[in-house]
């Protein structure tokens, strides 16, 4: 890899938007305790898309319903500016694996949940707003059984995007999707982030994915979970599909994947694409 | 080419991997579920037709005496000229038969609610429930009638114990199906444990509460009409004793024409309710 930045990095400031401080996490199980999290401290900037990537079972989503507030840290603390994340905040949002939209709810009502677990009027204009950019006018009153699963994730990202969150925190949202459908996610994903300025947190298997979406990329080891290394990725923004097929990008994967195998002895559970 | 296959398009139903146990009656089904063609409601009714009929001839043909079978003719008009005489009866089955619904139904609800909240406690308490559940209710009425007399209280309480744990163990077998990542979902929203309970719990249980329901009424029909059946003077239950016991038999199968018309219209209902609540549980 001896290709030097050409390009600064496009987004996210120097401003630290959430502190991770040697987080570690044991969960009990009937077999023992697991160690889930090792020590690990990260900083996620204000405005970046940082992605975390890391094999199956690694941990990261551990980390990641972690800094939701969903559930508690053995030792170590997470802070979103200066307050302490102990519990679901209202300026971090979640989105879930597989669009997790409630079945029996048609999708106004689907992305209306937040307000109403707010006790807050829904902010229809904005919802509009958000279901037009994703292309889901007129779709509100159908179930999510009636949509594919990529209009499924949309919804499910318009729900996240409604209460104007300024972190979105993403758990390997479109690792069951189907590569064409997951191409336009990300694709739509970018897009999204380069208009509203979030900070997002972004956990996935995929490396190629991790590359084309962040500006950093944090690599995870597995048993007990620890952050291995921390990538820059300067490639210019808005990225296109078909940068994937290039050299440079190419290159890339292959050097991440070589030292997660030096470091591992063996990458088992990393995909490539 | 396989049969079964045929030219139907290769689609699979991902079922959500919630793991709904198989206690209680939870395999009842809406047996009304598939959508029926005009000729296939055509036909129905024409076996209506051939029945009723048929019946009506052979039973002139043979001359079979009333007290034996009378004829459809007779039992409607029975149904008919003597209503005004099953009416306040039918009030009593049905009061009795809302009244211990509601209070069974509602303490099996709750206590199903309450108890897969606590995974220990649902173990010690399960088998007993199902003690309930498969012992007839009926055989207590005789013992309640010793307690409480002939009026209506021995026959709600009846109804209420049949139809209660009914309620109970299928409404269990809801709430037990937890699905993680929707509690997750409300609770990073900031949903209270209350808010959890009424947006994600319950919709998720109602199918199975509705089926609790349906089963649950159902049972407190048949146990309301049976305590009836065992003392008292009012109710259904006892007409049918009281019309058999004069060889009324005309009077007798109009009442159970009506018994039939009340516990399809309880089915109904509920199919009804399911296909509104529940229908995103094909």
């Amino acid at each position: 890899m001896n290709a030097k930045p050409e390009f600064p990095p496009s987004a996210g400031t120097d401003t630290v938007k959430m502190a991770i401080r040697d987080a570690t996490k044991f969960y009990q199980t009937r077999t023992g305790a697991v160690h889930a999290l090792d020590n690990v401290s990260l900083d996620v900037r204000e405005g970046e898309f940082l992605c975390i990537l890391g094999p199956s079972g690694c941990g990261k989503t551990t980390l990641l319903w972690s800094m939701a507030g969903l559930h508690g840290l053995s030792s170590g603390t997470i802070m979103l500016g200066n307050e302490a994340v102990t519990k679901p905040h209202p300026e971090i949002a979640m989105i879930f694996q597989d669009a997790n939209l409630l079945p029996w709810r048609n999708l106004q009502k689907n992305i209306e949940l937040p307000f109403e677990i707010k006790r807050k009027p829904p902010d229809r204009e904005r919802i509009n707003k958000l279901l037009d950019r994703v292309g889901l006018a007129g779709f509100e009153n159908k179930f999510p059984r009636e949509l594919s699963g990529g209009m499924q994730q949309r919804a499910s990202i318009v729900r996240s995007l409604s209460v104007d969150p300024s972190v979105l925190l993403m758990d390997e949202p479109f690792g069951a999707l189907d590569a064409f459908t997951r191409d336009e996610m990300n694709l739509l994903i970018q897009e999204i982030w380069m208009e509203t300025g979030k900070t997002i947190a972004f956990v996935t298997h995929s490396i190629a994915e991790a590359i084309f979406l962040a500006d950093r990329v944090a690599v995870m080891s597995a048993r007990p979970g620890r952050i291995a290394e921390i990538y820059d990725v300067d490639i210019p923004r808005p990225r296109a599909i078909d940068i994937q097929t290039q050299p440079d990008f190419i290159e890339r994967v292959l050097h991440i994947k070589s030292r997660i195998e030096h470091g591992r002895g063996a990458a088992a559970g990393f995909a490539i694409a | 080419m396989d049969k079964t296959l045929g030219d139907k398009i290769p689609e699979f139903n991902k079922k959500p991997g919630s793991g709904s146990g198989g206690v209680g009656l939870s395999g009842a089904s809406f047996g009304l579920g598939d959508h029926r063609t005009k000729l296939e409601v055509l036909v129905i009714i024409l076996v209506a037709v051939i029945i009723i009929g048929g019946a009506e001839f052979l039973i002139y043909a043979f001359s079979v005496p009333q007290y034996v079978l009378p004829p459809p003719s007779m039992i409607a008009a029975a149904l008919i000229t003597e209503f005004p005489n099953f009416w306040p009866h039918l009030l009593v089955t049905l009061k009795e038969l809302f009244i211990g619904f509601a209070i069974g139904g509602s303490i099996g609800f709750v206590l199903a609610a309450v108890i897969t909240q606590f995974p220990f406690v649902e173990k010690i308490v399960t088998p007993y429930i199902l003690l309930l559940v498969t012992t007839p209710m009926l055989a207590l009425v005789p013992l309640l009638i010793l307690r409480f007399g002939f009026g209506s209280e021995p026959r709600i309480i009846a109804v209420a114990l049949a139809s209660g744990p009914m309620v109970m163990i299928n409404s269990a077998t809801g709430f037990r199906r937890v699905d993680l990542a929707k509690i997750a979902l409300a609770r990073s929203f900031g949903a209270s444990t209350f808010q959890i309970f009424t947006k994600i719990r319950i919709p998720m249980a109602m199918p199975m509460i509705i089926v609790g329901l349906m089963v649950g009424s159902i049972f407190g029909l048949l146990t309301t009409i049976g305590a009836e059946m065992v003392g008292g003077a009012e109710g259904l239950g006892n007409r049918l004793t009281y019309y058999s016991a004069l060889i009324r038999m005309p009077q007798f199968f109009a009442i159970i024409l009506i018994l039939a018309i009340l516990g399809i219209s309880i089915y109904v209902f509920f199919f009804w309710l399911g296909k509104k609540w529940a229908s995103w549980e094909a």
